[in-house]
């Protein structure tokens, strides 16, 4: 008690962004104190965190700290503490502000966790305090050239899976991880507004200004690192338009000589066959509106113009996954696509939702979930070597059946993306236009794919629409122009 | 003689409704002590000593376009896995007005499990699918609605697996995967109420 009443009272200062603690139960600010420029915690706290008991020891001019029978002694005097009769050095010895005992947040790593059960890590630049086994991946990201194009790299380490995703005016990268440990980013520049970790703390958020176009994002993974690139173009004069419909159209520089984007030689050559997968059918009638407008009906009929329009205009081979009223199991529908070696699939869709009122079409694409990229990962890691006619051996990837479309979805993102641009200069579209959601049909297909709902069975003035030539020419139009523009622009290159 | 019979004949009337009558009060008389209680009886039944705990379910928005988290009181019990029961149970309910169900009248629970892993297993009836009105959003809406009342509930479950009839199914009616087990997302949540 003599010791500690000698030690210096210090009145400390909040730091100005708290520290967060990240457990398996929880995720929660905590308070601590900065003194003399070292972050410090309150002895209280952390026996409240940790389960520990605090006892001040006289005799050992310090405070014991102890977990499970095991001591932990921290000096008042000096600038270290004994644990399990080693010594190790931290920034400063216990300190005193008012009634609490003060430890530096390094007593936590350095001290603690070499006596706790579960793995004790600070990471000082997202003042992250985490206790337990977490992949949280350290990620740097910073604008390498303001453009425009503007480029953004964002590196996440160790080499984890990230899924990029394109949400109206922001690109998301969803980093397959529990928490992101992201030092804050760089003043944005050129067409970037901002970055910074999303909604879901497992997410990069990198808003776009109103004059962006659409994102290309291309991925890297070396063995120690993930990186993303993302180049960020000026918005063509029709899509500043498109997406969005509030702005006045004035800020568009007046058209260069610039070509239109017309397919240079050799490209475009990447789509020679695409799979039409009509939604339902047979004994499946999928949504049935009020009147009795089956949806099964609806989605063939769509099926058959869009076929009709791609082959006729676009010299395109279109493989149907039914092309009469039957029944089809989703796996049969994937095995269709897969076996005609397609390289774009698309599914037709009529909606359904509880309230009359919701009218609109959507577009979906496939959301894997954490099995899903736990999957994909074993599946890359565990290739498969054959032995070769010629005596040597081949390595093969195994992807699971079900897992196929895990390596696409950055492509599937983009043709989703255009197919949302082109439907809503032809269709009204619902409030939430573009989503990324577990589809079944979508999850099995090894090629870019997307699914389209293209207006609601349950709203009485969508039902009759649908029924007639001029909304489903519309319909097949638009679908169209979206599939000629991703071959164009969006395609993966060969 | 016929005066006479007369006579008898009221007598023997007179006779058994005195006899009624005495045994009508002979049988009140017996009832009697339950009587007062009977009569306290229906405040008794609507606070029932079986302690409650207020759980979150989720209900479609009147907008008919996300989920509305509700509070709902349901009974109290000692297993994750008893009040999962009690949750789903309240999830699977009729919604009071104005929410609108997300899930097919006649849905009901068969069973509910869950592992030391977090993973919950829910098992419904075949109405989810079959009576099921179809359409992404439609789906999307019963199977969050459920994934969340789960997992917004029982802090010990990390992912929702739901089965049909007590087997893994494809999906309700075509569009969202139910092969694997989905974790929480609120993602269709509107309002907190």
């Amino acid at each position: 008690m003599l010791v500690l009443a000698s030690l210096p009272q210090a009145q400390g200062t909040a730091p100005a962004t708290p520290l967060t603690l990240l457990t398996r139960d929880a995720r929660r600010p905590i308070a601590t104190t900065v003194l003399n420029g070292q972050e410090f915690i309150g002895l209280d706290e952390v026996a409240s965190i940790f389960q520990v008991m605090v006892r001040e020891d006289a005799v050992a001019h310090g405070v014991s700290i102890t977990y499970k029978g095991r001591t932990v002694v921290a000096s008042t005097e000096q600038p270290m503490a004994s644990v399990n009769g080693r010594v190790v050095t931290l920034p400063a010895p216990v300190a005193r502000a008012g009634s609490r005992l003060l430890v530096p947040i390094d007593f936590l790593t350095r001290a603690l966790a070499p006596v706790y059960d579960q793995p004790i890590d600070f990471r000082r630049a997202s003042r992250l305090l985490i206790v337990g086994a977490f992949r949280i991946p350290h990620v740097v990201a910073r604008i390498d050239a303001p453009g425009p194009p503007t480029r953004v790299t964002v590196e996440v380490t160790p080499a984890l899976a990230v899924s990029p995703a394109v949400d109206g005016a922001r690109v998301l990268l969803r980093v397959d991880a529990d928490a992101l440990d992201m030092v804050p980013p760089p003043p944005t520049s050129g067409l970037v507004d901002q970055i910074r970790v999303g909604d879901q703390t497992t997410t990069v958020a990198i808003a776009l200004n109103a004059r962006a176009g659409m994102p290309r994002i291309s991925t890297t993974v070396a063995a120690d690192a993930t990186r993303v690139t993302i180049d960020v173009p000026l918005a063509a004069p029709q899509e500043t338009q498109v997406p969005q419909p509030a702005l006045p159209a004035a800020p568009t520089p007046p058209a260069s000589p610039a070509p239109p984007a017309l397919p240079g030689p050799g490209e475009g050559a990447a789509l020679q066959t695409m799979v039409i997968d009509p939604g339902h059918g047979g004994d499946d009638n999928g949504v049935r509106g009020a009147k009795g407008t089956l949806e099964k009906q609806i989605t063939l009929d769509v099926a058959t113009k869009l076929k009709t329009l791609i082959e006729t205009r676009m010299g395109v081979r279109v493989v149907m996954t039914r092309s009469d009223d039957r029944t089809v199991a989703p796996d049969e529908r994937d095995a269709i696509a897969n076996n005609s070696k397609a390289d774009l699939f698309l599914s037709l869709h009529v909606n359904g939702a509880p309230a009359a009122s919701v009218t609109g079409a959507q577009v979906y694409y496939l959301r894997l979930d954490r099995a899903g990229e736990e999957a994909r990962k074993s599946a890359a890691a565990s290739e498969l070597v054959l032995p070769t006619i010629n005596g040597g051996t081949r390595p093969i990837d195994v992807i699971p059946w079900d897992l196929a479309q895990a390596e696409h979805i950055e492509a599937s993102s983009r043709f989703a993306t255009i197919l949302q641009q082109e439907l809503q200069k032809h269709a009204p579209m619902a409030a939430k236009p573009l989503q990324q959601e577990p589809m079944r049909v979508l999850s099995g297909v090894n090629m870019p794919a997307a699914l389209v709902e293209m207006a609601y069975l349950t709203n009485a003035g969508q039902e009759q629409d649908v029924q007639s030539a001029d909304f489903q020419n519309g319909i097949a139009q638009a679908m169209y122009d979206a599939v000629a523009r991703f071959r164009d622009t969006g395609f993966p290159k060969p | 003689m016929t005066r006479k019979r007369i006579i008898e004949v009221v007598v023997i009337v007179l006779a058994f409704a005195v006899a009624v009558f005495a045994a009508t009060r002979i049988l009140e008389r017996v009832v009697a002590p339950a009587a007062p209680a009977a009569g306290s009886a229906p405040a008794a039944a609507t606070t029932p000593a079986v302690p409650h705990v207020v759980a979150t379910v989720f209900y479609g928005t009147e907008d008919g376009q996300g989920l509305a988290s509700v509070k709902r009181e349901v009974p109290l019990e000692q297993s994750p896995r008893a009040q999962g029961r009690q949750i789903l149970d309240a999830e699977l309910d009729t919604p009071p007005a104005p929410y609108l169900p997300v899930i097919p009248k006649g849905t009901m629970l068969r069973a509910f499990y869950i592992t030391d892993r977090g993973d919950a297993f829910v098992d419904l009836s075949p109405e989810i699918a079959t009576a099921h009105p179809g359409g992404s959003t439609n789906e999307l809406l019963t199977v969050y609605a459920i994934v969340n009342a789960v997992t917004a509930n029982l802090s010990s479950v990390q992912r929702v697996q739901i089965l049909i009839d007590g087997k893994q199914a494809d999906t309700l009616a075509g569009h969202v995967d139910l092969r694997r087990p989905f974790e929480r997302d609120t993602s269709l949540v509107r309002e907190t109420k």
